[in-house]
């Protein structure tokens, strides 16, 4: 199962990641970061692909995207 | 589990001071992915603006020198006569370069300085607080068209891309945008091959980026991507205006 990972205390809370997550499975988080803002978290982590469309449109580098490497034969 | 998606090495891990939603961290990112897998980190020289994006050389891991208002295509000029050798860019705002800095980029382009432009257009001044820049669209109401830009009072929008594409000297010139995933995958492809084309030696080549400005748009970051669509992009076509038959 691929793994998305939020730098939360980067997280400006554009929400650009909410918006285009294909699953819509990203929602910003009740509490706030250090910055004052509502940092993006994934919800539902069981229905991510990997992607990483979050990643590409976050302004600020937060997402990290992982998949398990694909066994040959 | 491999990484399929992390932050480019030739960025710093540092935050960016951007506002939230500013598409200026998209394209820092951008460039950074292409001079990783360009593997040209150790030869890139960045030169960077006055601007919102006047702090690039910290973000960027290369080496960068910080340019006068206007003149980073001059002072690029400079280190790419002193050292052919390495992949030159500037990275510079519409204020920056199409408003004082136009006089240093026409004729840059002119005289086919193999260096490579990465133009963020935004339509607005924005670190001065949303002034009108040249870029601004007509009846876009700015600080200092409050009443939205007028055609008789300040004239039309300048486009850089065909205004430079038209010069001998420019070698590679494309307008991208990043208001969606697909246009930020276009976006990288169209700095890949400007870096390319100056690696050949070809000319002068440019990267428009347009792009978003929320806090000074008014917008949300969302809302601000949609209007940059709706609004910038009739303005402002999308394409590669000139570029070399040796590229596809």
């Amino acid at each position: 199962m691929p793994r998305v990972t939020f730098r939360e205390e980067r997280c400006k809370g554009c929400e650009l990641c909410k918006h285009f997550c294909p699953k819509g499975i990203i929602e910003m988080a009740g509490h706030i970061n250090a910055m004052g803002f509502h940092p993006a978290t994934v919800v539902d982590a069981e229905s991510c692909t990997g992607c990483a469309t979050c990643a590409r449109m976050c302004p600020d580098i937060v997402i990290e995207v992982e998949k398990e490497e694909k066994k040959v034969g | 589990m491999k990484k399929v998606f992390t932050r480019p090495k030739s960025l710093k891990d540092m935050p960016f001071h951007y506002c939230p939603g500013c598409t200026h961290g998209i394209v820092h990112r951008l460039v950074a992915e292409v001079i990783d897998e360009m593997g040209i980190f150790d030869r890139a020289i960045a030169v960077a603006p006055v601007g919102c994006s006047v702090f690039c050389y910290e973000y960027f891991d290369c080496d960068a020198y910080q340019a006068s208002h206007g003149r980073a295509p001059a002072v690029a000029t400079g280190i790419k006569r002193v050292l052919p050798d390495r992949v030159v860019f500037t990275y510079q705002g519409d204020g920056d370069m199409a408003a004082i800095g136009t006089g240093e980029v026409v004729h840059a382009a002119a005289r086919g300085e193999k260096f490579t432009v990465i133009f963020i257009n935004n339509a607005i001044y924005a670190m001065t607080g949303g002034q009108m820049a040249p870029t601004t669209l007509l009846g876009q109401v700015t600080t200092t068209t409050p009443y939205g830009r007028s055609r008789e009072v300040n004239g039309c929008p300048v486009r850089m891309s065909e205004m430079l594409s038209v010069l001998d000297g420019s070698a590679y010139i494309a307008r991208v945008s990043v208001h969606d995933p697909p246009n930020v995958a276009r976006a990288k492809r169209a700095i890949r091959k400007a870096f390319e084309v100056q690696e050949a030696g070809l000319g002068f080549t440019m990267v428009e980026v347009l792009s978003s400005c929320p806090t000074n748009w008014g917008l949300s970051p969302l809302k601000a991507l949609k209007w940059l669509e709706e609004n910038m992009i009739p303005y402002y076509p999308l394409g590669e205006y000139k570029k070399p038959a040796e590229v596809g």
